[in-house]
């Protein structure tokens, strides 16, 4: 028989092409379904009095007051719902030697940061249990807060939590190769140290929940924002003492994530316990301030490191020290320690050094808790290389774009093994880079930004090319203990109609899950994705799935979406084989109909088909029962991780006298294997390189010595505008994995991994007449002033 | 305290308490299409039209809406922008959007051809965290050239 071509590949597929989302109609009406647009009945409203210190001891809360307003249906400390909640730890087993403190959803004895809740009101409106959280009365007594990273660890610094001895969270490093050997024989050597500012989601949408809990048959419904319902799901029922059949979480609408909404929330778990206990549904519904002083803080790291180039402009050696400032406690169940792993594994990754030594601290402080933030660990690691490659380009007066070339892992040693220990599938970078260069017209802006700095315009090329995890296998979260999925599933039931109806464990944060989802099962198929309807979101409804972060989405929903198309098709044809009386293998599936394999005559609709199937049994012989559900789930076993890589440019002026930076362009050149969805994949890169874009110049939540956050609110944490973004031009190089039949890799964070560098290394570059170099984010202007000796 | 107000072209009689803002007393209505993001004027989630002009209804007491026409996405008469906001993708997680259309409605009502510098400007007055903006830069400025050569 012939091997005939994938269907990927067949001219009518819809992978590959930018078919629009159709869940967009809904939203641009107004009519999306977000956790606050749900009513139901007797429903109470959570509030929440929270510390105003960062470090404090209870001494007592009088509630007295806040009882007595009217509406107010519960007030409840820590003591009040201990009978009904358990405490939490954010350790993993695999991050040898992580530790942290046990975690309750309020306040127990002691306040750990600014923000902390310590007791929840439930009343019969938001207003009026806002209302009462003002009245209750907290007497404290203040503890010396623990707020710089740099001295957590020092012996007169208090620890924070006595019992686990020490401010240290988690510790690791890496010693390949010979190090020191590499830098004593190094011809160049480059260093700097360098500020990573902590900076938040800001997610358009505030964290959401409303716990429904029904007494009468035990069961708990979560209505909730979030990005892993079943990890959710198996949480609320582990610390609520509920069999994990009685939970069911539904997430409809998303309304932004990135990251903040797949982690545990003290107030969220509250909600859950005061559900429980009054037996009606509690929504909680997070105001701006409580977003900007909970929901999870990312980066914040201090670094050092220096590389090493022989004399021709080889890269031989990486060396660095990074410190990371967490919160009071590792976060749960996917802890603050994984952030580090990945600075760890990812810093030079595109790179063929064999030498490379990390020292990496994390610690505890007495602000708000930090955790895995799209990118997770990739700016860090990519702004640091990067910044040191451009380093090494200037000092050995080379061009940055041919000492990248020259030092990208040869394309021969694929599969390669990093100093690290990753190990990296197939990678791009000559191409993308060689992309990239044309794209933007390199030489020609090289040109014009000498002829602008005789006209005094300062205007800086920057690069980074960089390596991204994603389609991670069981060893990032599984191995370790936590109870996320890395597979996932993916159901398909031929309806009566010939339609489709496809539910998956994946989920929908407007990256287009749902469209992409649609596009691979019409294609594995053979039916007009107009006939495929897409569920996600709700447990009760999905196969068990991880849900959608670290870029996973596509390549492992992608996946198990595909193999359940070819397993439904196999079905589909067996019955239609009795019901034509012919061979399986002369008839094909295409455009919703079974034709002739050969020539493509058609010779019975879907349509037809189920209807004999669900109405006509009597019509079939007996022995012929169709099945005509089928589920497939898929793990990607082959590595730790699929890389996808990206090389990014950024073009923009500093004006010296202002401090003011004017991005001009930007550019992307990005191969995340198979592209199901063009259109879908730049949007995904822009929406994440102006993520990217805006810690690098605005954002930074700013705590005092006392650990109190001054700019919790939006007017005061500034956030990219559309004015002062430029255009993103996006280009493709495909390399599939072969880890998958449908070879697509994660997109969503290569953006916001690969901005930080590209921006930082075009400033420096702008300033380089002044031979200025600037490492310390965000870049500001006063920053930039001062560097320039202005102020 | 009672107030009339006409919401997308029904009128309604309602008794409201003071410090309801007009976001709020939608929401509560059921028309859920205009969101609150910040609930201080920032972030312009709450964009919507409030006798023909464009306010933040956060910062809108519904009191002050007594006799007052406002119309919310629910009932915007906007096909074309809300079909190129659909073919550019410029809209994610759609919790902007709302706000957005109203905003860009509201440029293309002053302005009937703008440059995309112009188009960014004016939706500087809103937040979008998931789209980087240019697919919403793009959105506009087609409609502006499809109604441009309509006309
Ligand atoms: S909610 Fe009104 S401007 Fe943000
Ligand atoms: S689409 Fe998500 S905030 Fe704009």
């Amino acid at each position: 028989m012939n091997k005939r071509i994938s269907v990927l590949d067949l001219p009518n597929s819809y992978v590959g092409k930018s078919v629009p989302r159709p869940n967009a109609k809904r939203l641009v009406q107004g009519r999306g379904t977000y956790v606050d647009d749900i009513e139901l009945p007797r429903m109470v409203h959570l509030a929440f009095h929270r510390s105003p210190y960062a470090h404090a001891k209870i001494l007592s809360v009088d509630c007295d007051d806040a009882r007595a307003i009217p509406g107010v249906v519960g007030v409840y400390t820590m003591d009040d719902l201990k009978d009904t909640i358990t405490p939490w730890v954010g350790t993993l087993d695999h991050l040898k030697g992580i530790k942290s403190a046990e975690q309750w959803p309020l306040a127990n004895g002691k306040v750990f940061w600014q923000g902390e809740p310590i007791v929840a009101i439930a009343a019969t409106s938001r207003a009026i249990a806002e209302d009462a959280a003002d009245q209750i009365l907290v007497d404290y007594e203040e503890l010396e807060p623990v707020t710089d990273m740099m001295t957590a660890l020092d012996k007169d610094t208090p620890v924070i939590h006595p019992e686990l001895g020490d401010n240290l969270c988690f510790q690791r490093g890496v010693d390949s190769g010979d190090v020191d050997a590499a830098f004593e024989n190094a011809a160049v050597v480059v260093e700097d140290s360098f500020r990573f500012n902590r900076h938040t989601g800001v997610t358009m949408e505030p964290r959401s929940i409303i716990c429904d809990y029904k007494p009468a048959d035990g069961e708990l419904t979560l209505y909730m924002s979030v990005q892993c319902p079943h990890m959710s799901k198996n949480l609320f029922a582990e610390h609520l003492g509920l069999d994990e059949n009685k939970v069911r979480v539904i997430c409809k609408d998303v309304g932004g994530s990135f990251g903040i909404k797949i982690h545990t929330y003290s107030d969220e778990m509250a909600a859950g316990a005061i559900a429980l206990k009054l037996g009606r549904p509690v929504k909680f519904i997070a105001d701006r301030l409580e977003s900007f002083t909970t929901d999870i803080h990312a980066r914040d790291h201090r670094v050092t490191a220096r590389a090493a180039f022989d004399a021709d402009g080889n890269l031989l050696a990486i060396d660095m020290d990074d410190v990371t400032g967490v919160g009071p406690y590792s976060v749960y169940p996917r802890t603050s320690g994984i952030e580090l792993n990945q600075v760890i594994n990812l810093t030079g990754g595109p790179y063929k050094h064999r030498n490379y030594r990390v020292d990496g601290k994390v610690v505890f402080l007495n602000k708000n808790v930090m955790c895995q933030y799209r990118g997770v660990g990739h700016p860090i690691a990519i702004a640091v290389g990067e910044h040191l490659m451009e380093l090494g380009a200037r000092k050995l007066k080379l061009d940055p774009v041919a000492l990248r070339l020259q030092n990208f892992i040869p394309q021969d040693a694929y599969p390669y093994t990093s100093p690290a220990g990753a190990i990296y599938e197939m990678q791009s970078h000559h191409q993308c880079l060689d992309k990239l260069v044309e794209m933007m017209d390199y030489e020609g802006l090289r040109s014009e930004q000498k002829s602008l700095r005789e006209q005094g315009i300062y205007r800086g090329i920057g690069f980074a090319s960089l390596i991204e995890v994603t389609n991670p296998g069981p060893a990032f979260y599984g191995v370790g203990g936590a109870k996320i999925a890395s597979q996932d599933g993916c159901t398909l039931r031929l309806d009566p109609t010939g339609g489709v109806t496809a539910t998956t464990g994946v989920t929908e944060q407007g990256q287009g899950t749902e469209t992409i989802i649609a596009q691979v099962v019409a294609t594995s198929l053979g039916v007009p994705i107009e006939t495929v309807r897409v569920v996600t979101g709700d447990t009760e409804a999905v196969p068990y799935g991880g849900g959608t972060w670290a870029s996973r989405g596509a390549g492992i929903g992608g996946e198990a979406a595909f193999q359940a198309g070819k397993a439904l098709k196999e079905n589909i044809l067996d019955l239609a084989a009795i019901i034509l009386q012919a061979k399986i293998e002369d008839l094909d599936i295409i455009g919703g109909n079974v034709v002739d394999a050969d020539g493509g005559n058609e010779r019975l609709s879907l349509a037809e088909l189920g209807r004999i199937a669900y109405f006509r049994g009597d019509t079939l012989p007996v022995d012929a029962q169709p099945e005509l559900v089928v589920t497939r789930h898929y793990t990607q076993r082959d590595y730790p991780f699929v890389f996808t890589n990206a090389a990014h440019a950024c073009l923009l002026d500093v004006d010296i006298h202002t401090g003011m930076v004017k991005l001009q362009k930007y550019w992307v050149v990005e191969d995340c294997g198979r592209v199901i969805n063009p259109k879908l994949v730049a949007e995904q890169t822009r929406g994440g390189v102006v993520q990217g874009i805006g810690p690098a110049l605005f954002e930074e939540c700013l705590y005092t010595d006392e650990g109190q956050m001054i700019n919790g609110s939006m007017a005061d944490y500034l956030v990219p505008m559309a004015a002062e973004m430029p255009d993103i031009e996006v280009g493709h190089v495909e390399t599939p994995t072969e880890t998958s039949e449908l070879g697509a890799k994660g997109v969503g964070e290569a953006g916001t991994a690969g901005a930080p560098a590209a921006v930082m290394n075009a400033i420096n570059d702008a300033l380089s007449p002044f031979d200025v170099v600037l490492s310390d984010m965000p870049f500001t202007p006063d920053k930039i002033l001062r560097g320039l000796g202005k102020i | 305290m009672n107030i009339t107000i006409t919401v997308n072209g029904e009128p309604m009689v309602r008794s409201v308490e003071p410090r309801l803002s007009l976001v709020d007393f939608l929401r509560a209505e059921g028309l859920t299409g205009t969101h609150a993001g910040c609930e201080h004027g920032v972030c312009g989630a709450c964009t919507l039209q409030l006798n023909g002009q464009t306010v933040r209804s956060c910062l809108t007491f519904a009191v002050q809406c007594d006799g007052q026409e406002v119309t919310t996405i629910e009932g915007a008469n906007f096909p074309d922008l809300q079909e190129a906001f659909i073919e550019n993708n410029a809209l994610q997680c759609g919790f902007c959007t709302p706000g957005m259309l109203m905003t860009a409605n509201d440029l293309l009502q002053e302005n009937s051809s703008p440059t995309r510098d112009e188009i960014r400007e004016a939706i500087s007055s809103n937040y979008c965290r998931c789209t980087g903006y240019q697919s919403i830069v793009d959105a506009v400025e087609q409609v502006a050239k499809q109604r441009s050569e309509v006309a």
